[in-house]
């Protein structure tokens, strides 16, 4: 009975991922790109968080590790911001194909 | 009853010295380096005679007294390997030891004060000194050795020593030459050595020289050394000549002699010291180390030392005649003596009569130490002094250098035989010893003794008599004069030039009446020494005849040496070339070695080994060349390696899992 709601819900989050996954793929602006990572992160979050309400409703593991994420995630879109802003200045683009030097 | 720390002090003073100076004595105290190294060597000369007198006298019971023991003064383990095989590092005083470290450190003090004399003004005088103590300490080493592989030590360091000082005029290629020459010969010839070495410990189970010389010459104990044979021969004789073939090298011993004359590139001080008491010596003192060995389990090995000893005895005499330049007649008359000692000692019994060989030998290793030593620093003035090697330019020195005339006319009545002089003596015992054993090489020894009279007074008179130079000195007579005119208005010579000379002069005098037979013997006990005065006819009066006409031939300036030699033409070709052993070297070495041996390895080393290692590194480069347009620089190309490889996985657990 629960199942048919969880697999709805797991239906969205691969859906978001794939999402997020075909962004990274193919935006070339990089803070589309980093969006498309938070899209990915937000997807796991929605796993976390069903599959601890439908299958360990007593537990709360699931609801820390979606904190935990959504922190990382804050932390990590500072960092990336940091490097994209010295990208910026060396290349004067955020363009992602405008920075690929790092190569044979 | 020994103090061991005055006995070790003996090798470990010039170590040190060798240390200060060579580190500290360019920069501290340029002047002083000589008179350091001197002063340090004089308290070891006067460390090792206390050493002397104390061993032959209180510590065995008297001068009369019966036995000379081997004492083993201190061992320490140096490094263990297991509890049955460590390397020690130890002192032994017996009766040759004892006698090596008087004769070693004596002869060293002497070619020091010479030295000061005669290298004064050299550029690097200070290395000179520190290469000088690193040759006595290593020399010193060797005879104190108590087990064969610290022996093999100090022989590989005096190796290098004397590598050294034959080189120390590195700015002349003839010398560079000399030097490598002198070291690679007898490096060659210490692989030798070294086998021999392992056949006898691995044999014997023990570096030891007592243990291995009781576990070798016990037949109960040397089974396995007789019977594992090899081409017909058993392991102990193939040790022992491997071991004898090892001394040969450092000895100068046919055919390894080729790298001694040439080592008369070195300062002259330095060949006195490599002739007389340190490098050739090492290769007597080895075999007569482990006489006992030699002598009571393997006879055989014994007759290779007494033929070779012969043998080069006397082709080395012949050679002797006909060089021009005084070091080389010097140093073959070296190689000539040397192989006296070796055929005495190749000749000699273990105990009782027989052993007199064996004394004979260190007794002739002794009077020949002093006179050879005599002869070079004589040499060494006399160059010092003519600037020049050759005997064409020189002559009629008697006038000139007074002190040098009469030392070295003393030095060669003694080398020649004749009596009183210590030569005669140690001669005679050693010419006794061979009549007793082996007639054929009494008659060896024999015409050597006349040959040696011969040669040595023809330098002697070429030197200073004839007052003009002979037919092989090519018109040098105006240089001979600007530098008489030039040195006549000084001194003959320094003092401290000197001073060796007449030390060495009286002891070639006196050395001779040493109780030779008390004090030093195969099996320690004391050996009567008869003197029988009929025996010494024959050699003596040889060696008058040799010295007649020497005189006749070059007392005067004549034609008769010319005639001699053209009426020798091929045989005195030969020997002024030395019978042809460098060509024969040069001919194996380049020709055989080389050509045959040497191109072919290096064609399939270069064509067939590094052509596939360059194919392989080329395909590997090919490769990566290929391969490396994945690494684009573009972030999102390797976002999708990354994706498609996770799907990749995930279809193959889907795949392994089905």
């Amino acid at each position: 009975m629960n199942n048919t709601e969880l697999n709805r819900i797991l239906i969205v989050s691969a859906l978001l991922f794939f999402i997020g996954v075909y962004g990274f793929l193919t935006r070339r602006n990089m803070i589309t790109m980093l969006m498309a990572v938070e899209i990915m992160l937000n997807s796991v979050t929605i796993n976390f968080v069903a599959f601890n309400k439908y299958l360990y409703a007593d537990k709360m593991d699931g609801l820390f590790f979606t904190i935990f994420i959504i922190t990382i995630a804050a932390a990590e879109a500072a960092v990336a911001i940091a490097i994209i802003i010295n990208l910026y200045r060396n290349f004067n683009s955020i363009d992602i194909n405008d920075s690929a030097t790092m190569k044979y | 009853m020994f103090n061991p720390v005055y006995i070790a002090l003996i090798p470990l003073l010039p170590f040190f010295s060798f240390w200060l100076i060579g580190l500290a004595g360019r920069s501290l105290f340029p002047k002083y380096g000589s008179y350091a190294g001197t002063l340090v060597i004089l308290v070891s000369f006067i460390l090792s005679a206390f050493v002397a007198w104390q061993y032959f006298t209180i510590g065995s019971g008297g001068m009369t007294g019966a036995m000379h023991p081997q004492i083993i003064v201190f061992n320490y383990t140096w490094l263990q390997f297991s509890p049955s095989l460590s390397i020690n590092m130890g002192i032994m005083l017996d009766s040759i030891s004892v006698m090596m470290i008087v004769i070693v450190t004596f002869i060293s003090l002497m070619v020091h004060i010479f030295s000061l004399g005669y290298m004064k003004g050299e550029r690097n005088i200070s290395n000179y000194y520190c290469f000088l103590s690193l040759f006595t300490f290593s020399m010193l080493g060797l005879v104190l050795s108590t087990n064969i592989f610290q022996i093999y030590i100090f022989w590989e360091l005096v190796g290098i020593s004397s590598f050294l000082l034959i080189g120390f005029y590195y700015e002349k290629p003839a010398a560079v030459a000399a030097s490598k020459k002198a070291f690679i010969i007898t490096r060659f010839a210490d692989l030798g050595f070294l086998i021999g070495i392992l056949i006898l410990s691995y044999y014997t189970k023990t570096l030891d020289f007592q243990t291995l010389i009781r576990n070798a010459s016990t037949p109960a104990l040397s089974g396995d050394l007789i019977k594992s044979s090899f081409l017909g021969f058993s392991a102990l004789s193939w040790g022992l000549v491997l071991v004898f073939a090892g001394g040969a090298g450092k000895s100068a011993m046919f055919p390894f002699h080729i790298w001694l004359p040439d080592a008369m590139e070195g300062p002259t001080p330095v060949s006195a010291l490599i002739h007389a008491a340190t490098m050739v010596v090492a290769g007597v003192y080895i075999v007569a180390r482990l006489f006992p060995v030699y002598s009571m389990a393997c006879p055989g090995a014994l007759n290779v030392v007494a033929c070779t000893g012969a043998f080069t005895s006397l082709f080395a005499a012949i050679i002797a005649c006909t060089q021009t330049d005084i070091k080389r007649v010097l140093a073959y008359s070296t190689i000539s003596q040397i192989g006296y000692m070796m055929f005495a000692l190749g000749v000699s019994g273990y105990s009782g009569e027989p052993s007199l060989g064996f004394t004979a030998s260190m007794f002739h290793l002794f009077t020949h130490a002093n006179f050879k030593a005599l002869l070079f620093l004589g040499a060494g003035a006399i160059i010092h002094y003519v600037h020049s090697n050759e005997m064409g330019n020189m002559g009629g020195l008697r006038k000139a250098l007074p002190v040098t005339h009469i030392t070295f006319l003393i030095a060669c009545l003694a080398i020649a035989g004749i009596p009183p002089f210590s030569g005669f003596f140690s001669k005679e015992e050693i010419l006794m010893a061979a009549w007793n054993a082996n007639k054929l090489i009494y008659y060896v020894g024999l015409i050597t003794a006349a040959i040696t009279a011969f040669y040595i007074f023809r330098l002697y008179f070429n030197i200073f008599w004839h007052t003009t130079p002979p037919a092989h000195g090519n018109g040098n007579e105006a240089t001979r004069d600007s530098h008489a005119r030039k040195n006549k208005s000084g001194r003959e010579l320094p003092v401290t030039m000197l001073i060796p000379l007449i030390i060495l002069g009286i002891l070639s005098v006196v050395a001779g009446f040493a109780p030779f037979g008390k004090l030093i013997t195969a099996n320690g006990t004391p050996l009567p020494m008869t003197f029988q005065p009929l025996f010494s006819i024959a050699p003596v009066l040889l060696a008058a005849a040799g010295i007649y006409t020497a005189y006749v031939l070059y007392g005067k300036e004549n034609n008769l040496p010319q005639r001699a030699a053209a009426a020798l033409n091929g045989f005195y070709r030969a020997a002024y070339k030395k019978f042809y052993i460098d060509e024969v070297y040069l001919f194996i070495t380049k020709k055989v070695i080389f050509h045959s041996i040497g191109k072919p390895v290096a064609w399939f080393d270069r064509n067939i080994i590094d052509r596939n290692i360059d194919r392989t590194g080329e395909s590997v480069s090919g490769l990566s060349f290929v391969i490396r347009k994945l690494q684009s620089g573009k972030v999102q190309d390797y976002a999708i390696y990354i994706v498609g490889g996770a799907v990749g996985i995930l279809f193959l657990f889907l795949y392994i899992t089905s």
